[in-house]
């Protein structure tokens, strides 16, 4: 069985992990963080939100993102919510939620008696919305332990904290490093995000709510125990210091918008990450001497990282290492 | 041809490059407006005291001339500030001068826009002061050293065009040696190729082409709309007329009973 070195266990790192076991690969992952997915995938909102990411961006993401949520389904079973999206704006915002619906596909309207259907918590806050009701989300840190357990079951062996692998010849190495890929590929670019982590029993969703903004995509991803993820910035800048006042107030301002309950919920935690991204925000598959680069993940890690699994698995099998 | 702070420039077009669908994208739409100055806001990308290091060099390759602006700084000091960090790191003495005075309307404050206007131009800046239709505050930032003239025709990102064509008409009448350039508030080609008709000598934009579903073919379709705008004022328009004009005679018709 070739033997293949994966660099990095994010999103990137641990889709192209399975996508090779799967192949009859003997794989080993070296990652420098004490666990798996500590990097921006930590931080991730985990919607698998192909119709509504068309609105900024090019159509291959809303292609190779579609079978994303079936991907995760099989991989992580149990983990995949099949729920939809649910996209709302303030009433003054109004055109850009037209605007959002004539960019976007696989959508429907609703009024304030669809809006209360779906999300009884919502109920009377909202005139319009947009439902995309293909779309589904998960938890991006549940799913990564469970993903590289179900890896180590079927025999993948894990270095964390910078260990190194025994001596032993790989037929290739993939990098899947994210931001740490910056300094090698020059053509990458780092991209900021911000989040954090809401706590209240006051407020139960469903889905994840898009709050329209002039700034940044604004979205609200409920988790277990009352948990909801509120994302997400993008700044042009390399850094991963604490997030600023102005983001912190820009998240809280949305949410306690879509429901004011969230006035009262607890900050748990705050987050940053940065997101490797090339010039189109387009994530490759390069081939480099000792083997791929699986980067350029961009916002769009648990999306696209599934298709870019693929296509690496495809490359590497191709060659018959 | 327009000249600028004794710059010459090939468009009439400023084109912003925030909210893009990607750098590339902007990239196109630069190249495709034809625009020759592209404005970039220093706070909106820098985090942590560090700059957007890998954006920016994406925007200096793109060859056309870089006008930084303070947009999201609220008071002169900010602003100030802002300005003198931009010449650092775009090596150029061009800030377009941005200071809102409230968060929600983005609403220029005039107060502080002449005040670090005033400071700015001492120091040695090109100021390109975004500024209401008002005469007065026009003048008191050409006072304090300014050259050229920003005034709005809408609120920012409202896409409405303009809201006031009378207060433009007075502006241009009021300063007809100044560059005016329309900053804010274009929505669609018309708007632009109207303000262009109105005897202004660029207009400045950008949610409109960063927005739009096509951003390259919008910079485009503007870029032409502005050249058709300046190309109408140069060549002398009719005015506007109660009743039907024949452009044939017609002989027989009771046309001057």
């Amino acid at each position: 069985m070739p033997a293949v070195l994966v660099k990095g266990a994010g999103v990137a790192g641990l889709a192209v992990t399975y996508e090779l076991v799967k192949r009859g690969f003997s794989v080993e992952v070296a990652e420098k963080g004490d666990a798996v997915g500590l990097g921006a995938s930590h931080f991730a909102g985990g919607m698998l939100a192909p119709f509504c990411e068309r609105e900024a961006a090019e159509d291959i993401v809303t292609t190779l993102g579609l079978a994303a949520a079936g991907w995760w389904e099989a991989a992580v079973p149990g983990e995949v919510h099949r729920r939809g999206t649910l996209v709302v704006a303030q009433p003054r915002d109004l055109p850009d939620l037209v605007r959002f619906a004539a960019r976007t596909s696989g959508h429907v309207w609703l009024d304030r008696g669809g809006v209360g259907d779906l999300e009884p918590a919502l109920s009377g806050r909202f005139e319009k919305a947009l439902f995309f009701e293909q779309e589904a989300h998960l938890d991006p840190r549940r799913t990564l332990a469970g993903l590289a357990e179900g890896l180590r079951e079927r025999g993948v062996v894990f270095h964390l904290a910078g260990q190194q692998p025994a001596d032993r010849r790989f037929a290739a190495m993939l990098d899947c490093t994210g931001a740490a890929a910056i300094r090698l590929f020059p053509e990458l670019r780092g991209v900021r995000g911000e989040m954090l982590y809401l706590e209240t029993p006051d407020v139960t969703l469903s889905r994840p709510i898009r709050m329209l903004h002039p700034r940044h995509p604004i979205y609200i991803v409920p988790r277990d125990n009352h948990r909801f993820m509120v994302g997400a910035t993008m700044i042009e800048a390399e850094d991963d210091g604490p997030i600023t006042a102005r983001s912190l107030t820009e998240f809280l301002n949305a949410a306690y918008a879509v429901h004011p309950a969230f006035g009262e919920a607890r900050l748990l935690e705050t987050g940053t990450g940065i997101r490797p991204a090339f010039a189109d925000n387009i994530p490759q598959v390069i081939e480099t001497e000792e083997g791929l680069a699986v980067t350029g993940m961009h916002r769009h890690g648990f999306l696209l990282a599934p298709a870019m699994a693929v296509r690496a698995a495809d490359i590497l099998t191709r060659k018959r290492l | 041809m327009l000249s600028l702070y004794d710059a010459k420039l090939s468009s009439r077009l400023l084109l912003g490059t925030a909210r893009y669908p990607s750098p590339a994208v902007l990239a196109d739409a630069v190249t495709r407006s034809g625009a020759a100055i592209v404005t970039v806001s220093l706070r909106r990308e820098t985090s942590g005291g560090k700059t957007g290091g890998a954006f920016f060099e994406l925007i200096r390759q793109l060859g056309v001339r870089i006008l930084p602006n303070t947009a999201g700084c609220h008071s002169a000091s900010e602003a100030i500030l802002t300005a003198r960090m931009a010449r650092e790191v775009f090596s150029t003495d061009w800030i377009k001068l941005e200071v809102i005075g409230h968060h929600d309307s983005l609403q220029p404050d005039v107060f502080e826009l002449v005040e670090a206007a005033r400071i700015l131009c001492a120091d040695g800046f090109s100021v390109f002061p975004y500024t209401t239709d008002d005469l007065v505050v026009g003048e008191k930032l050409l006072s304090v050293g300014c050259r050229i003239l920003m005034p709005w025709c809408a609120p920012i990102g409202s896409a409405a065009g303009p809201r006031n064509p009378s207060a433009l008409t007075a502006m241009r009448a009021a300063f007809p040696d100044v560059p005016l350039i329309v900053d804010a508030g274009i929505g669609r080609p018309s708007h632009a190729t109207m303000v262009m008709e109105l005897g202004y000598d660029a207009v400045l934009l950008n949610t409109a082409v960063a927005g739009a579903g096509d951003p390259p073919a919008m910079a485009e379709a503007f870029g032409q709309a502005i050249e058709a705008g300046r190309l109408a004022y140069r060549s002398g328009m009719l005015e506007p007329r109660d009743m039907a004009v024949p452009s044939t005679p017609v002989f027989g018709k009771g046309v001057f009973a």
